[in-house]
């Protein structure tokens, strides 16, 4: 019969972060376990596509890896390093793997919380829970982020032999530290997330891998933490954003903006999913960022013409945001909200409060001149239009602009 | 696993502050040093005189340059360092922040070096 590569392959990603963070656990060595994990997968390869693929290939896989694992210590013995002890605990282990091979969680969210540890580059907390994690090759994630792949696989190799020189521990962070640890491991998911939806480069194909990776490193973690509604809030954000994913491009790769969207493109099974989750995340943690965003997302998502979007309910869901995490670009982002609610002359005159904070964000003089331009006020409508673009690096929303000025440029 | 906590601060703040300011950040570092020693994590430490009185010595090509003041001038100068033993970074970072100028200059944690 055979099992298709691409299959394999599918199978393999969707079990690596699990089954590497449970050897890491064991061995307690990143390499290691990263060598004896990757030997496992060869071997996978080889035999699956013979026959099938097992009915457990995480089992298999870690069993597979443990024994590769278990024979390199062994070798590291012989050459007279110091793993006796190491040795003795996994052939204990070795034996008693298949049972446990699903209460794997835990470990997930360890590897997870040290991939994201603040003593890393922020670059390099995304490539490494990417590579880790997610299961990613160095040349995926340098072709992703448009890096060069030396670059890149120097940027993880630095990282990882941080952790282990450093000795970043593999452990869920004690209470006192744990929110703002969760924070910052959302915060990579999050940037995972925007580089697939927001960049400008990469296929579009790549980029949406990027979008459902972080969404499915989004639904472990509230699996593991299922009482924090910041993660609850953030899958729902990532779910209501992606419903849009083939609303928010033209055929030329231009962006249309949401009001201008068709929303019959709109994913209505990731639009409900995203609403009950903002439900239960603003249940659980009112005050929670992500969920607060959400439910801006869901307010959107809910209004099946742009004139119909509840944008009093909006403003509203703004001022709680600002009260929870104030930001100068939460400020904007309310600014419009209040101009549709109320009108462009509303929205500027909150405009000009962060004026000067937000003076080099190219999004501050694009939305300065939309409202403009909606005022009716045309030749400072194409002033603020030139400003953004002179700040903006991102193409797609260059072209956008670019757009918008022709409309005030008579 | 050892680290050492590398101590930096304008050397101008301490000029700056008041004398009661000053004891008060003394007696925190008596404090703090006492803690450490107590909870079994100190392995050494000590201040250093101001970078006015560092000497940088350089051999080169079997010469010895001597120059006057510190390798590089930087914002913040090395004022003292901390040796301790910590179970992994995350105790390191700990105890670093408990550090009493931590809140006014910066603390380096560098892991020392284990030979295999």
């Amino acid at each position: 019969m055979g099992v298709h590569h691409a299959q394999i392959q599918r199978v393999v990603r969707q079990h690596y972060g699990a089954v590497l963070a449970r050897l890491v656990r064991s061995f307690g060595d990143l390499h290691l376990a990263e060598d004896a994990l990757q030997e496992a997968l060869t071997a996978a390869y080889l035999q699956w596509s013979d026959g099938a693929i097992p009915d457990s290939p995480r089992a298999w896989l870690l069993t597979t890896a443990r024994h590769k694992a278990v024979d390199e210590v062994r070798k590291r013995v012989l050459r007279g390093e110091k793993h006796e002890q190491i040795l003795r605990e996994q052939t204990d282990q070795a034996a008693t793997t298949p049972e446990d091979a699903f209460a794997i969680g835990d470990d997930m969210l360890r590897l997870m919380f040290t991939c994201c540890h603040p003593a890393l580059e922020p670059s390099a907390q995304v490539a490494l829970t990417l590579n880790a994690v997610a299961g990613l090759r160095v040349e995926e994630i340098a072709r992703a982020f448009l890096v060069p792949v030396p670059t890149m696989a120097q940027r993880l190799v630095r990282a990882k032999r941080k952790i282990v020189a450093a000795k970043i521990p593999y452990v869920v962070p004690e209470r006192t530290e744990l929110a703002p640890r969760t924070h910052g491991l959302l915060r990579v998911l999050y940037l995972i997330f925007n580089e697939g939806y927001s960049s400008s480069h990469g296929s579009d194909l790549i980029r949406a891998e990027l979008c459902e990776h972080a969404i499915s490193l989004a639904r472990e973690v509230t699996g593991l933490l299922p009482e924090d509604g910041n993660s609850i809030g953030l899958l729902a954000l990532m779910l209501l954003q992606d419903s849009r994913r083939a609303a928010r491009v033209d055929g030329a790769g231009d962006l249309i903006l949401l009001e201008e969207q068709q929303r019959q493109l709109w994913d209505q099974a990731r639009i409900a999913e995203g609403s009950a989750l903002t439900e239960a995340a603003l249940r659980l943690s009112p005050r929670a960022p992500y969920a607060i965003q959400a439910a801006i997302a869901a307010v959107h998502a809910a209004a099946t013409r742009a004139e119909q979007t509840d944008w009093r309910q909006i403003v509203g869901l703004y001022d709680h945001l600002l009260q929870v995490e104030p930001s100068p670009v939460v400020a904007l982002n309310r600014a419009v909200a209040v101009a549709m609610a109320h009108g462009p002359k509303a929205g500027l005159s909150l405009i000009v409060e962060i004026e000067d904070e937000l003076a080099g964000y190219h999004l501050l003089h694009a939305t300065r001149g939309e409202l403009l331009r909606r005022a009716g006020q045309h030749a400072p409508a194409r002033e603020a239009f030139e400003r953004a673009l002179a700040l903006c690096d991102n193409d797609v929303e260059k072209r956008l602009l670019k757009k918008k000025l022709a409309t005030v440029s008579d | 696993m050892q680290y050492l906590l590398l101590i930096y601060e304008n050397e101008g703040l301490g000029k700056q502050r008041s004398d009661a300011e000053n004891k008060k950040v003394f007696g925190g570092y008596m404090e703090f040093t006492e803690a450490i020693k107590t909870s079994g994590h100190l392995r050494g430490g000590d201040a250093l005189e101001p970078v006015a009185t560092a000497t940088t010595v350089r051999v080169r090509d079997g010469k010895t340059l001597t120059t006057d003041g510190p390798f590089a001038e930087t914002k913040e100068q090395l004022g003292g360092y901390y040796l301790i033993e910590a179970k992994d970074l995350d105790e390191a970072l700990k105890i670093a922040a408990r550090i009493p100028t931590a809140e006014t200059g910066s603390i380096e944690v560098r892991p020392v070096m284990v030979w295999e």
